[in-house]
């Protein structure tokens, strides 16, 4: 009973494998027939993330201007030593006088005395004469003595006199590097 | 109407386009968004200078000060009333910069003042910082350079 059973099994085990090639090539031709033209591919979830990194980057977008810099080495006042270099410019001490309001009423450099709506553009000329050819640029210095109510804004006019100008094609001229503050006045 | 039934089942879309747009717009804000911007506070409008010139390169230690239009100042988020109250943040900065192998003179105070503040105000803090040990500042402008 088990050897007539066991036979049977053999042999349609032995028909399966020898028709094993040609049943792959029909599922072969059945899953060909079977495809598509062209297989649709989802995108929501590819929309949906990109719709939302835009929406992030929408909101998270400041407009800020651009912003440029002013340098000023100011250590402590320590007391000068030994006499002045007579090669050295005199120091240039501009005085910034302002009213109840903060804005600015007297403007001079050394007792002298700029007025007028092109008052920066007549201080940034003095000190282009003072400093001449450039060659005393590096050791001159300009010290900035302000009214203590003065608008901050008015001291930003005066160093960008007092630094350089600006050419045409945007290259900055440099005139004078050394900047300080006095010591603030009393409110 | 009986052309229209006997049409396609569905309108099979084409996105390529919208998704080629999308992508050129998330490059562009994604070139134009500056997280280090954390700095500036809207309360700050700062002075215009035509030749004030953008930094070349990130400084190395910043520290910045900034100042609102009645005198206030904004340090480290915080809203100060006094300027002897920048102290505190100063000496732990100095601490910061100490245990860095560093000094004060190493770092830079960047000062972002409100055009309209009051100088005095503004060399105040300086004065504090001097007398911590700071020495170099940046006074900050908005650039109109090229304008």
């Amino acid at each position: 009973m088990f050897h007539a059973h066991h036979s049977q099994l053999t042999t349609h085990l032995l028909t399966s494998f020898h028709s094993l090639p040609q049943r792959l090539h029909m599922a072969v031709q059945f899953k060909k027939r079977g495809l598509p033209d062209k297989i649709p591919i989802d995108m929501t979830p590819m929309i949906d993330i990109v719709f939302q990194l835009l929406t992030f980057f929408c909101m998270t977008l400041r407009v800020s201007a651009a912003e440029g810099d002013f340098n000023i080495k100011m250590p402590l006042a320590a007391p000068r030593a030994g006499l002045p270099d007579p090669d050295q410019l005199q120091p240039m001490k501009v005085r910034m006088r302002a009213d109840a309001n903060g804005n600015l009423i007297d403007l001079s450099l050394n007792d002298r005395s700029f007025n007028g709506p092109d008052r920066w553009r007549q201080l940034h000329n003095h000190i282009a004469g003072l400093v001449g050819d450039g060659s005393l640029a590096a050791s001159a210095e300009v010290e900035l003595d302000c009214d203590f109510g003065l608008k901050y804004e008015h001291v930003i006019e005066a160093i960008s006199a007092v630094s350089g100008t600006a050419a045409p094609d945007g290259q900055v001229i440099k005139l004078v590097e050394k900047i300080k503050f006095a010591p603030p006045r009393q409110e | 109407m009986k052309i229209k039934a006997r049409g396609a089942e569905y309108v099979e879309i084409d996105y390529t386009p919208m998704i080629d747009m999308t992508f050129q717009l998330i490059a562009f804000f994604m070139i134009l968004i500056n997280f280090g911007d954390g700095e500036q506070d809207q309360r700050v409008q700062l002075p215009s200078s035509a030749i004030a010139k953008p930094p070349q390169a990130p400084l190395e230690t910043p520290i910045t000060i900034q100042m609102v239009r009645d005198g206030k100042i904004i340090m480290n988020g915080q809203l100060l009333n006094d300027v002897n109250a920048i102290r505190p943040f100063l000496k732990a900065e100095q601490y910061d910069l100490q245990t860095k192998n560093q000094n004060p003179k190493d770092a830079t105070i960047i000062i972002r003042a409100h055009k309209d503040a009051k100088t005095g105000l503004v060399q105040q803090i300086i004065k504090v910082c001097q007398e911590i040990g700071f020495e170099k500042f940046i006074l900050r402008a908005k650039s109109e350079l090229g304008h």
